[in-house]
């Protein structure tokens, strides 16, 4: 079961540079453990102490936003693309 | 140093100015690697609030796919304070997630004249750097 995982620019610290990876798993939740097995430190960067997704990422599954999907629980098939992006967002505040 | 030219800096002000006393935010893409910023693209405020931004979730991976496809990385994330000084604020350093970005920030709190900073924000560190304003690129 490969899913690609597309990574923006911030994190590819934690994938020696590399633009995509591929990550295994039946929800968001799990593959985000996957990844975080063979990139460690990237599950950090995308979670909450809390457990929950950050407000400063996106994580869109094959284009979908997964705020809309289920957030970690979105489930996921094989041959799924899954995008991460940064929020791009701020305030006067 | 930001270095732009005067059609896209006049660009920029004039987006913040049209949407003031709302926030508007936008980017200028630029070759992968070249530090130019050539092409300008305006976004959407999907807030539409005078003390917050954001892009919207589904133009901001339409954005994303169109940089990749081009080869291209947002040289400059530009946004609006509409009502304080061109200073990035806590909000703005906790969300800056682009490091090889110009974060440019334009006031548009007085009338007469517009503020325009440009900043780098790495890991929470922000450093102003002047802004050159060019004819053209050479």
């Amino acid at each position: 079961m490969a899913i690609e995982v597309k990574i923006p620019t911030i994190l590819r610290t934690y994938t020696d540079g590399a633009k995509a990876v591929d990550g295994a798993g039946e929800t968001l939740s799990a593959l985000i453990d996957n990844l975080d097995g063979s990139h460690p430190g990237l599950k950090g960067r995308l979670i909450t102490d809390e457990g929950s997704l950050h407000r400063f990422v996106n994580v869109y599954v094959n284009d979908e936003d997964v705020r809309f999907t289920g957030s970690l629980e979105t489930t996921l098939k094989d041959g799924d693309s899954v995008t991460i992006l940064p929020a791009v967002a701020g305030g006067s505040r | 140093m930001l270095t732009i030219d005067q059609a896209t800096y006049d660009a920029i002000v004039a987006h913040a100015r049209r949407d003031h006393p709302d926030e508007a935010c936008g980017i200028v893409a630029g070759p992968e690697g070249s530090d130019r910023p050539a092409r300008f693209v305006p976004m959407l405020n999907a807030a539409r609030s005078p003390t917050f931004y954001e892009f919207d979730s589904a133009d901001l991976l339409q954005l994303y796919k169109e940089l990749d496809a081009n080869d291209e990385e947002p040289v400059v994330v530009y946004h609006s304070h509409t009502a304080t000084e061109a200073y990035p604020s806590r909000t703005d350093i906790s969300y800056a997630s682009e490091p090889n970005a110009h974060y440019v920030l334009v006031s548009t709190r007085s009338e007469g004249e517009t503020e325009f900073r440009s900043y780098r924000i790495v890991d929470g560190v922000v450093t102003e750097e002047p802004v050159e304003v060019v004819a053209s690129y050479a």
